[in-house]
């Protein structure tokens, strides 16, 4: 070959996520206590292990329908109603994915036409800009605040908007800020794409990961059916990241279309994390509530030893992640990370891997060992008192 | 359950800082909470797990299970009682199904723990047989793991 590049130029043109290099210089120490994992560090429960072994010792290792396993598919409908409130026809508006990063690519593709502008909010998860513009469209951020607690409000959407607005893109709760909706901002959204005529594409993946208050679901706003692609998943609540199992639910028109999409490139999501999945919707709740008792535990501890430290943190009261402020202490985040890292042999995560507001901020994942995030928290503490005495 | 009481038991040890912490609390007001469960007895004592396998020893365990004659005024409570006195028993409980309670029970060595059987526990009026097994080895003790430390085979980083 000639020495030009073959690689198409929309796809070189893509950045690597920010998240790569400082993965690559972790990857190179030895005992890294890290704070940037997320996903969860609990195994998936054990009666869901055991279904799926149980499944392939069945020999069920063939395709199932490219839509999803009809009993999964009911298991959904069924959680999605008592969970959420929210009421989806099993064989007409759900599609089985792997995992929510499928559902998100393929419902972006199937409803953006060249040119759409996407309203979506930062800080955000790695994938959401690059999968817009792989679709073809054009994301308009919107940045959220730590003073808004990263929420995303109807004012801040109202002064993105314009006539090429076609979709609205979000994920509530947040990866990375652990920010979440009150039911008065999810009415008040819902409102808003309603006036504008737009689609809503929500990722709630983290949906049964909250500590103050309970989710509320855009799938479950009257009127916001048949606008809303609700996407949900099972590895973040039910610790099963590795199975690859997500979900997209939508009004027959987009789902059927989505599906166009998913069996050209999948076929079906892979069949054992299928059967895994019903499972655990069906009688997983018990094994959710534990982990999220755990997680609030150590949420409490780290934003407890923010306040200490004298580090501003919003509380996060979603997800498991808590994502303080530390610009004021004369590094950048990533210069902070890299330091630390140095010093302490401890991983956090530069804010700014998920998009430029996040300039200034850590995301920290408490989704390790107690023992960890308290070891994690003295070393920071014992950082942050040098860079103080440095700045003296 | 409260969750301080869940916090200590998995580790009796979490300093009042760390609970506090955890509970969004006060060293004081954690302190103060338990003293509360202590004088209430709910609270019965702090116990530390011990891997048996790294102490050189001889000590043996048995798991005794015994069928007993319930008493009409007091059931098995009676009996239990005394049973419990013996400082070879550790752990006791009621069952249901073919026996009634089933007892842990530690001695120096294997002769002593078979003595006690025959000549302290079966010799109980109202014990009517007893089926004794001896513990070999332990896997995991109160929710932890005694044999090797699972390792976190996540990436270290990812989004």
């Amino acid at each position: 070959m000639s020495g030009k590049s073959r690689v198409a130029a929309h796809v070189k043109a893509l950045p690597f996520s920010g998240i790569r290099k400082f993965f690559d210089i972790v990857s190179s120490r030895k005992d890294v206590i890290s704070l940037g994992v997320g996903e969860p560090d609990f195994d998936a429960p054990r009666t869901v292990r055991d279904v799926a072994v149980d499944s392939l010792e069945r020999g069920e290792t063939h395709y199932t329908s490219n839509r999803g396993d009809p009993d999964l598919r009911k298991s959904v409908a069924r959680y999605i109603e008592r969970q959420f409130g929210a009421s989806y026809d099993w064989d007409t508006e759900v599609l089985i994915t792997v995992g929510v990063s499928e559902a998100i690519d393929i419902a972006l593709r199937t409803i953006i036409n060249p040119g759409d502008e996407v309203l979506y909010h930062e800080p955000c998860f790695v994938s959401y800009r690059p999968s817009i513009t792989m679709a073809g469209g054009v994301p308009i951020c919107v940045e959220t605040r730590a003073e808004d607690q990263f929420r995303l409000t109807r004012a801040m959407l109202e002064k993105a908007v314009t006539p090429k607005t076609t979709v609205l893109m979000l994920n509530f709760p947040c990866n990375p800020t652990g920010a979440v909706l009150s039911r008065a901002d999810v009415e008040d959204i819902s409102d808003f794409c309603v006036k504008h005529d737009l689609l809503l594409l929500t990722d709630e993946i983290y949906a049964e990961l909250t500590y103050e208050s309970k989710h509320v679901s855009f799938a479950s706003i009257p009127g916001m059916k048949e606008r809303t692609i609700f996407l949900h998943g099972l590895s973040k609540a039910w610790a099963m990241t590795g199975f690859r199992i997500g979900y997209a639910c939508a009004a027959p028109e987009i789902s059927e279309n989505m599906m166009k999409l998913h069996q050209y490139a999948i076929m079906s999501a892979p069949t054992t994390g299928q059967r895994a999945a019903a499972e655990a919707l069906d009688h997983g709740d018990e094994a959710v509530a534990d982990m999220v008792a755990e997680y609030n535990r150590r949420r409490n501890y780290l934003i407890s030893a923010f306040e200490e430290m004298g580090i501003p943190c919003h509380t996060p009261a979603g997800a498991f992640y808590a994502f303080p402020y530390i610009g004021d202490l004369g590094l950048s985040a990533e210069e902070f990370a890299m330091r630390f890292l140095e010093a302490h042999n401890v991983a956090v995560v530069p804010g700014d891997a998920f998009g430029t507001c996040g300039a200034g901020f850590l995301r920290c994942a408490y989704a390790t060992s107690m023992d960890n995030i308290r070891e994690a928290m003295k070393r920071m503490a014992e950082f942050v008192a040098d860079l103080r005495a440095e700045a003296k | 359950m409260d969750e301080l009481l869940n916090i200590l038991k998995q580790n009796a040890r979490t300093s009042l800082e760390d609970i506090a912490k955890m509970l969004r609390s006060t060293p004081v007001d954690v302190a103060a909470k338990i003293e509360g469960y202590e004088k209430a007895g709910t609270i019965r004592g702090y116990r530390t797990l011990i891997n048996e396998d790294h102490i050189p020893d001889d000590d043996v365990t048995a798991v005794i299970q015994v069928k007993v004659q319930p008493e009409r005024d007091g059931g098995f409570d009676r009996i239990a009682r005394k049973i419990s006195d013996f400082p070879e028993v550790i752990n006791m409980h009621l069952m249901s199904g073919k026996y009634d309670l089933l007892l842990f029970v530690r001695g120096k060595n294997l002769r002593e723990v078979a003595f006690f059987v025959s000549e302290e526990l079966a010799t109980i009026d109202g014990v009517m047989s007893t089926g004794t097994h001896f513990m070999l080895k332990t896997y995991k003790e109160d929710g932890v793991l005694m044999v090797g430390d699972k390792p976190d085979k996540r990436l270290q980083v990812c989004p």
